[in-house]
């Protein structure tokens, strides 16, 4: 306990009345023990990574982390993908809550059974299944649906179809991966929405229609907002386990990916533990990178609910007030 | 139906046969009331008379199911295209409603803004005014309503009152034509219902058009032209508010005003700060 900085004015100032606590604390051994304890565990960790010959930080590990072909897998495949996955998962899951949430029963249905479909599907099949597609659908082209009908009917030769992709190339590439682990994040992501959507209170939105925004406007410039604040830190878990699911990005099968590249180098140099130790490395830095992100974006949602402090407000007051 | 005297200026709220049920009961049994432009009408009633609702049914916060309501003129909900009505969509319903500012019982002002931004919200992406002139009028808002050293504060940092006066300057920045309260002063700490009480005096003495649903009979005594006492969906008795509260008719509207009598004489703290604070704004 730190020595008071009461006020002159506390009653502590008057005689014969009981002033200022100067306690005996409780001494609390067990956590001592633990704290002893805690720190013979962390002595032989450290003396376990630094004199194991095992670990080669230096002829292995370290250089293996900064190799051309690794850092290309970790920005193209484990941080784009991230990062790309991440935000067609939170805009789609952000429109699936909202059907979720229609008084329409057809969209509403629609976003339960979005959800059911890729909450049911593993990541690793459902990136195999997209790699896989050409199978089924060789091209996709973007047009007027039905459109051969319609061509058909007026003996037309040309067909209404404006953009084509080998789907064999782009289930392949790193838009697949954003598009296998985005559509499944979405499912999850709804849910976390709709959660958020939910929270905030029903006068919100009927304040915001009284002063004339339209429903969509209200959902954007006042539901959503505040929703963001419960949104978050869920979102901060989703975004680091999908760092770590882009090492499924190889069911596709795509190999730019840090975990795959460590890998290769791993069985090249018959040196596996050193690079499993790098990719440990690696996705520790980027899981801190994101939790500094939700940390930011906490902040950035919290305004006006206690967690930042705004201008033009005093501190003052609860430190002032009743000292004792 | 469509004829109903679109002729002679129609008052400003000018509401015919309004029904209204929620799951098969009715809570609106045909309410008719008009109110003048510059009137100030304060709604009483005990609690579940439906109030609220019929207040919520003026700007579509709440559906009708039979009768109809006109603002300034203006269908609301509907347009009446030669007898047939049709339902109005979700934007044609927002633009009517800008007309009419609301405040509402339990505030609602929106907490992840200051007090400024919660005022030059709606000017700045509902009438999509220009954001620096929005500033300027949301701080004499602010000013009027005795919150200028507030301005930066959030919701969350401000008394009950100080957010109630908020909210009125929020309703104001769309310059309404119409003021709907339903309780403002409800939720309030008994010391706090006069500075609200205040405000609305001014913004009454300024000549808005006003409904109030409110339980403060001193307010309603010396700032309605007109009180209408409902109960169970109906309007039971209406009128200056000299004879209504003074010299009610109806047995209901009797018991209820004695029961309101009752309270205030068990020491309800709230009339008793009103005193000064009227003081101050009729010398
Ligand atoms: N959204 C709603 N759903 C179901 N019943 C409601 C709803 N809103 C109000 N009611 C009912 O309608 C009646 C009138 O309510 P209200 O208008 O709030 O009365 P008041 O404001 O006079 O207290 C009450 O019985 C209430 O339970
Ligand atoms: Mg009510």
């Amino acid at each position: 306990m730190s020595p008071s900085e009461a006020p002159a004015e506390a009653p502590s100032a008057a005689p014969d009345r009981p002033g200022l606590i100067d306690a005996v604390p409780v001494r609390h051994v067990g956590r001592w023990v633990a704290v002893v304890v805690i720190a013979v565990l962390v002595a032989m960790f450290a003396h376990l990574l630094l004199t194991n010959a095992a670990f080669r930080w230096t002829d292995v590990t370290f250089p293996a982390m900064v190799q051309a072909p690794v850092i290309e897998g970790l920005i193209r495949g484990t941080i784009v993908v991230t990062i790309g996955s991440m935000l067609l998962g939170v805009a789609l899951g952000v429109v699936i809550a909202i059907m979720r949430l229609s008084p329409n029963k057809v969209l509403s249905y629609t976003s339960w059974v979005y959800t059911w479909f890729f909450r049911a599907i593993p990541r690793y099949v459902l990136l195999f299944i997209i790699g896989n597609l050409a199978v089924v659908l060789p091209r996709i082209d973007i047009g007027i649906p039905f459109d051969f009908i319609a061509t058909d009917l007026l003996g037309l030769s040309s067909s209404f179809r404006l953009l084509g992709f080998d789907t064999q190339q782009i289930g392949t590439s790193i838009a697949g991966g954003i598009l296998g682990l985005g559509l499944s994040e979405a499912a999850y992501m709804a849910e976390i929405a709709r959660a958020g959507i939910l929270s905030v209170d029903r006068g919100q939105d009927e304040a915001a229609q009284a002063l004339g925004m339209s429903r969509g406007k209200a959902m954007r410039r006042i539901v959503l907002p505040q929703a963001m604040r419960v949104i978050v830190p869920p979102t901060g878990n989703e975004a680091i386990a999908m760092v770590k699911d882009t090492s499924l990005l190889i069911a596709l099968p795509l190999g730019t990916e840090l975990f795959f590249q460590l890998r290769a180098i791993g069985s090249r140099t018959f040196a596996v533990f050193p690079v499993a130790v790098a990719a440990t490395l690696w996705y520790l830095v980027l899981g801190s990178v994101f939790m500094a992100v939700q940390y930011f974006l906490e902040q950035r949602f919290g305004r006006g609910f206690g967690a930042t402090k705004a201008p033009g407000v005093q501190p003052v007051v609860a430190v002032g007030q009743g000292g004792r | 139906m469509s004829e109903t005297a679109q002729a002679p200026p129609m008052p400003l709220v000018h509401a015919v046969n309004v029904t209204k049920s929620f799951h098969g009961t009715e809570v609106l049994k045909g309410i008719d009331m008009d109110v003048d432009r510059g009137q100030v009408v304060c709604l009483l009633g005990p609690s579940g008379s439906g109030k609220t609702t019929f207040l919520r049914c003026i700007n579509q916060l709440e559906t009708i199911d039979g009768g109809r309501i006109w603002v300034d003129g203006v269908l609301m909900g509907y347009d009446d295209r030669a007898g047939r009505l049709h339902r109005l969509g979700d934007k044609a319903i927002a633009a009517q409603r800008r007309d009419i500012g609301m405040c509402f019982q339990r505030f609602n002002l929106f907490p992840h803004m200051t007090a400024t931004e919660n005022v030059l919200e709606a000017p700045v992406q509902v009438r999509g005014e220009n954001k620096a002139q929005a500033r300027k009028d949301a701080l004499e808002l602010l000013e009027q309503v005795g919150l200028a050293d507030r301005c930066h504060a959030y919701p969350a940092q401000l008394s009950g009152g100080q957010q109630q006066r908020v909210a009125i300057a929020r309703a104001l920045a769309m310059k309404p034509k119409l003021m709907l309260f339903d309780e403002p002063t409800s939720a309030l700490d008994p010391e706090l219902v006069g500075e609200v009480l205040a405000v609305m005096r001014e913004l009454a003495d300024d000549g808005m058009t006003m409904i109030v649903v409110t339980h403060e009979m001193s307010f309603a005594r010396e700032v309605a032209d007109r009180v209408v006492f409902m109960d169970g969906g109906v309007v039971i008795e209406q009128g200056p508010p000299a004879v209504v509260i003074s010299d009610p008719q109806h047995p209901r509207t009797k018991a209820f005003l004695q029961r309101m009598r009752h309270e205030e004489a068990e020491g309800h703290a709230g009339s008793a700060v009103e005193v000064p604070a009227d003081d101050e704004l009729t010398p």
